[in-house]
């Protein structure tokens, strides 16, 4: 098994041998921020967003595992304008997401708030126009940016029984879903809390981390919030929120599911939004199997020393036994374990951006 | 004719980079000059609506180029035109 990790200064790329060692296998892309990485499993290739400091946002694919890179066409904005009336420029790639095993289609999110698609193989992209024109986005302060500029598209689900049926997340904006293959968009915020507007129960402005669609049960979805954890057991149309242990912060950004059980996941808390440590410095790593009615860390191996480290939204990735995370300080840590026992693979990388399990 | 210089950061993305001497009255044709030698430099160097890139610096005759929205300074016979990146920390 292989696992890609995007940094702020290049692509490392490691193998898991065996006898459950990870080995170092190259480093593409040296110096440059890889904010994105999304393997297609309908056709194996990799694809990259890089964010160059000078020369803007590039996508690259390779269909050799790294051995030889592409750069592709990157989504163009040219022709459509902000809410304000300014020209719309791409600031970033966050996001990518096949359209389903029975598709030709690729997905790809973006800030400003920018869902694109491609039906050529990622040729050209097109942007979505029915999200981009969604009636939500009409008014200044609906759709804004949470970090950012601007609001952006970090995470595309999809129904795995039925590629026109899909989900996004905005940053903010909320969850959206298309059951027409993105012909139209139903905001599907209900139950989740804004606890920083006027109105907390506003259908859009909700601030969702990270969205996970379960792969077995896809009316079950979760996600890490801004404002805490959710799950949804009917598709989005009501979300419930689920509380860490008394005591710990349910803010963060990284969520991962277990594929075989609907009902079980885990996080990796932030202290809150105020001070983005590990809770009382410490990194723990929490797993309920009963839909957020009981937690537990599962944290042995993690550090026992004071440890400011955090784990961004793409940047915590299960795959059958196998969870890794990597840190903004440029830790790696990562388990074959049913009951976690975390090890580190290095404690000298960059900021991690991304994580990738092949 | 003026003569088009480049950062060597471009070389990474554009291997066969070397200086030329192109044909263009103003920043903006020569811009369109060099993305005919080199397909998708353009991108490298102007945002989608046709501006320079915040980060990209372009000096003629040591001069650093005025108008950053439409390109619009003017080239002379001879002139000695470099493009490179803005410098930054980190």
């Amino acid at each position: 098994m292989q696992v890609l990790i995007g940094t702020a200064k290049g692509l490392m790329v490691y193998e898991i041998l065996p006898d459950k060692t990870p080995k170092e296998l190259a480093i593409h892309f040296l110096g440059f921020s890889v904010n994105m990485i999304f393997v297609d499993e309908r056709s194996h290739r990799w694809w990259v967003g890089i964010a160059h400091r000078h020369w803007g946002q590039k996508v690259h694919y390779t269909d050799d595992q790294g051995a030889c890179w592409k750069e592709a066409k990157r989504p163009s904005y040219q022709g459509f304008k902000m809410i304000n009336g300014a020209p719309a420029k791409l600031k970033e790639i966050w996001s990518m997401q096949h359209g389903g095993a029975d598709s030709q289609r690729l997905w790809l999110g973006t800030e400003p708030g920018g869902l694109f698609s491609s039906t050529n193989g990622g040729t050209t992209f097109e942007l979505n126009e029915p999200l981009w024109d969604h009636a939500s986005r009409e008014k200044e302060g609906k759709w804004f940016g949470a970090g950012s500029d601007f609001p952006f598209i970090h995470s595309i689900e999809i129904n795995p029984h039925n590629s026109s049926h899909l989900y996004v997340a905005i940053s903010c904006a909320g969850i959206f879903e298309s059951l027409d293959n993105g012909a139209s968009w139903q905001p599907r915020n209900k139950g989740l809390l804004a606890t920083y507007l006027p109105n907390p129960n506003a259908e859009v402005g909700q601030d969702p981390h990270q969205l996970l669609i379960h792969p077995d049960s896809p009316n079950v979805l979760w996600q890490q919030n801004h404002c805490g954890i959710y799950f949804t057991k009917n598709g989005g149309k009501l979300w419930t929120e689920v509380f860490l242990t008394k005591g710990i912060s349910s803010y963060g950004f990284s969520l991962a599911i277990d594929e075989n059980n609907p009902a079980r996941s885990w996080v990796i808390p932030v202290e809150s939004d105020q001070r983005r440590v590990a809770p009382d410095l410490k990194l723990e790593v929490f797993e309920t199997s009963n839909f957020g009615q009981s937690w537990k860390s599962v944290s042995k191996g993690l550090p026992t020393t004071h440890t400011f480290d955090i784990v961004l939204r793409k940047s915590f990735k299960r795959k059958e036994n196998l969870m890794i995370f990597g840190t903004t300080n440029g830790n790696l840590f990562y388990t074959l374990a049913e009951t976690p026992y975390w090890q580190l693979i290095s404690s000298h990388l960059t900021k991690v951006n991304a994580v990738c399990i092949v | 004719m003026v003569k088009v210089r480049f950062t060597s950061a471009l070389k990474q993305f554009f291997p066969d980079l070397r200086t030329q001497q192109l044909e263009g009255v103003s920043i903006k044709e020569l811009i369109t000059s060099i993305e005919s030698i080199y397909p998708g430099m353009q991108d490298y160097l102007l945002e989608e609506d046709g501006s320079l890139r915040k980060h990209v610096n372009i000096f003629v005759r040591d001069e650093m180029m005025v108008d950053r929205h439409r390109l619009s300074d003017t080239l002379t016979d001879g002139d000695d035109v470099l493009i490179f990146q803005a410098l930054s920390g980190g």
